[in-house]
């Protein structure tokens, strides 16, 4: 997640004609979180030059989907008014970025609570060969200790792939793959997924209508993420395929290794954006150098996108052990850089980079939007669905995590402006959500419970 | 209600949400570090003991107030530079809003955390089948415990203005009096089935804290009439 700044550019040659074009097109490119600057927390002090921040929490792809890390997008022609104005976005884009996280999280939680299925296991993927079945503490430890780095270097490889087709230029492979995963993602899940919530409110449904419904939902869905299509359905559907994503990911990763796997892609998040080689750093200062935007299929843009083309999907396919699907890495966007392509079985990307050439007085009025890569979404609802699956404290841990990851992002957010680079946005809030997460289960559960079965108030 | 609240006074406003985001994460804190200590406490005691273990109790409640109260002061303090970043940041020089403000939705995010850590577990349960006070026990459980929760969302609401005020003002002894409010609603809790005892009192201390708060904030009865008769 590499978060992308446009302005940084801009700084260097300001005189630069195509350095002010590609402000202008800051938003396409990866995703820019516009500086939520830190206006909102009132914290950063400092002055910002550059208004657009974008920081792109570069979501861990898991399918070597583009981390997207906020690229800040802005022109700013005028600085001191783009400073203002970025104090006023700013707070917006923090709300424009926690609109759809929570939308995302209470999807999944919704349906871990509801739908039996997706908390039975059945198998794993074959990305984590290990069992968590074993008798001793030490050897579940080893196994998802294991499991974590087969999955992390998966990760790794399908990223650095996705780095070098992008250097090369191998655009159409990229394109292909994409939209094999985003095709996987959109069709195979969904028909699973409802299948799972008809069978659980025993609602009938016959082959032929299913058939319609689920062609017509993948249709639009395709032409709306690659292609052009309404901005909001654009965010829904991505928020919808996000939150597949999570729900396969929670059902098919064994618990410990669930946990352990959070941590290390965040760890390897931060390295990967902020390391001068980090792949996704490298994906960044490409598109950037190229003047492209990245793929927009991999990242979540919350302004209009005027080049709608850049999608990156970034779904990986996974599939599960017993069954060989190509699981479609789901674009775990991430505005610059290409998220991680994680090679699951195959990753289908296919950015589609359809510049849409807006004018630049086009560009200056729209808002700049924050992007965030949709990996980020993915891991923020596993840690939640996590919780809501396995916590037995329910819904006090499940609103606890949630708490944790929206002031992570918040966070994040804040030092996206203030860095005005691209960031990765899975560290903090995942940090945050994992401390949440163990305390409140451990330690507050406890006292909740003893306080409410004697009905004392705190 | 208070939900209600949010919906209508908060959504609106963006630095408003995230405001109050915030201050739920500090009382979230705040609780985690106070169910710390208890679990502390009752590992080292003895399980058996069942008075050393209401004794312990109590105590973990308290001293629970007494951490929400500094954390609420921590957060004021986080407020105050903050405003002073966002007048700094602001373009007419002024900032977009004011502490009074903040201390509402910073009343609402404590008071919506706490209320909902009460209550989420009690309506999940809800919905399973009614056997409410089965063994024995009050069968208004849940009617009360919903009172109870909305009177202490509503008590958090305006503690967050008085407080603020009181630090703005450096009047100490307006802290004082909510951090003893907070205490005195807590206790009230503890002669908890016998719901008379715990109800009312909380209740009076609420229209209290309200009408403090409304004078505070620049009401006056003149207002509150002009606002009832002339509905326009």
């Amino acid at each position: 997640m590499i978060t992308f700044m446009n302005n940084s550019d801009s700084e260097e040659e300001p005189c630069n004609e195509r350095t002010s074009l590609m402000s202008a097109e800051s938003p396409p490119v990866p995703s820019y979180q516009d500086g939520l600057q830190a206006s909102e927390a009132g914290e950063a002090q400092a002055h910002r030059k550059r208004r657009a921040g974008s920081s792109r929490g570069p979501n861990n792809i898991t399918g070597g989907e583009m981390s997207g890390s906020g690229i800040p997008v802005r022109e700013s022609a005028l600085e001191n008014e783009e400073e203002e104005l970025t104090l006023k976005y700013g707070a917006k884009h923090v709300i424009m970025l926690f609109v759809p996280v929570t939308l995302c999280m209470i999807v999944v939680v919704a349906t871990i609570k509801s739908v039996r299925f997706y908390t039975e296991k059945n198998g794993q993927l074959i990305y984590t060969p290990f069992s968590e079945d074993t008798p001793s503490v030490g050897q579940r430890l080893l196994n998802s200790v294991l499991n974590t780095i087969i999955m992390i270097s998966v990760i790794i490889v399908m990223t650095v792939f996705l780095v070098l087709l992008y250097k090369y230029r191998c655009y159409k492979f990229i394109h292909g793959w994409l939209i094999l995963s985003s095709l996987m993602l959109l069709f195979l899940f969904t028909y699973i997924y409802l299948g799972e919530v008809l069978k659980t409110y025993n609602v009938a449904m016959d082959y032929p209508t299913l058939f319609i419904v689920i062609w017509n939902f993948g249709a639009v869905g395709m032409i709306c993420i690659h292609w052009k299509g309404p901005l909001q359905l654009q965010q829904a559907y991505l928020i919808m395929i996000s939150a597949l994503m999570a729900l396969v990911f929670i059902k098919y990763l064994p618990e410990w290794s669930a946990w352990v796997i959070l941590g290390a892609i965040s760890i390897y998040d931060l390295m990967a954006v902020l390391c001068p080689k980090g792949p996704l750093r490298m994906l960044v200062e490409t598109a950037q150098e190229r003047n492209e935007p990245i793929f927009p299929a991999l990242i979540y843009s919350s302004a209009m996108m005027w080049t709608v083309g850049m999608a990156k999907p970034d779904t990986a396919a996974r599939g599960p052990s017993q069954q060989t699907w190509d699981a479609a890495e789901d674009g775990r966007e991430h505005l610059q850089s290409p998220s991680h392509a994680e090679s699951q079985m195959s990753e289908t990307r296919s950015p589609v980079p359809t510049r849409s050439v807006t004018s630049l007085e086009e560009l200056e009025e729209e808002e700049r939007g924050v992007k965030l890569g949709l990996g980020d979404f993915i891991f923020y609802s596993v840690l939640v669905g996590k919780a809501a699956a396995t916590a037995s404290g329910d819904w006090n841990t499940t609103l606890a995590c949630f708490v944790a990851i929206l002031i992570g992002l918040c966070l994040t957010l804040l030092l996206l402006a203030v860095f005005k680079k691209a960031l990765p946005a899975l560290p903090i809030s995942i940090t945050f959500g994992l401390i949440f997460y163990f305390s409140t289960d451990n330690l507050v559960r406890p006292f909740m419970d003893t306080l409410a079965s004697h009905q004392l108030y705190i | 209600p208070a939900f209600g609240l949010f919906l209508f006074t908060i959504a609106r406003d963006p630095l408003r949400i995230i405001i109050l985001i915030a201050g739920a994460f500090f009382w979230l804190v705040s609780l985690l570090l106070s169910s710390l200590i208890w679990f502390i406490a009752v590992k080292a005691s003895d399980p058996q003991d069942e008075r050393l273990q209401k004794g312990l109790l109590i105590f973990g409640v308290m001293f629970s107030v007494l951490l929400q109260e500094a954390f609420r002061f921590l957060y004021y303090k986080l407020l105050r530079k903050a405003i002073e970043g966002l007048v700094a940041l602001s373009e007419d020089g002024c900032s977009p809003i004011s502490i009074q403000q903040m201390a509402y939705v910073a009343g609402v995010g404590f008071g919506l955390m706490s209320g909902a850590f009460s209550m989420i577990n009690l309506l999940a349960d809800a919905l399973g089948p009614g056997t409410v006070g089965i063994h024995g026990d009050s069968q208004l459980y849940f009617l009360t415990s919903a009172f109870m929760t909305m009177v202490l969302i509503f008590l958090h609401t305006f503690w967050g203005i008085l407080f603020f005020h009181g630090c703005e003002h450096r009047r100490w002894w307006e802290i004082a009096a909510v951090v003893i409010m907070h205490l005195t609603v807590s206790g009230s809790s503890f002669c908890n089935p016998l719901y008379v005892g715990s109800l009312v009192p909380s209740y009076l201390l609420m229209a209290a804290a309200a009408a403090w708060a409304y004078l505070l904030s620049g009401g006056s009865a003149q207002n509150l009439r002009r606002f009832l008769l002339c509905k326009c």
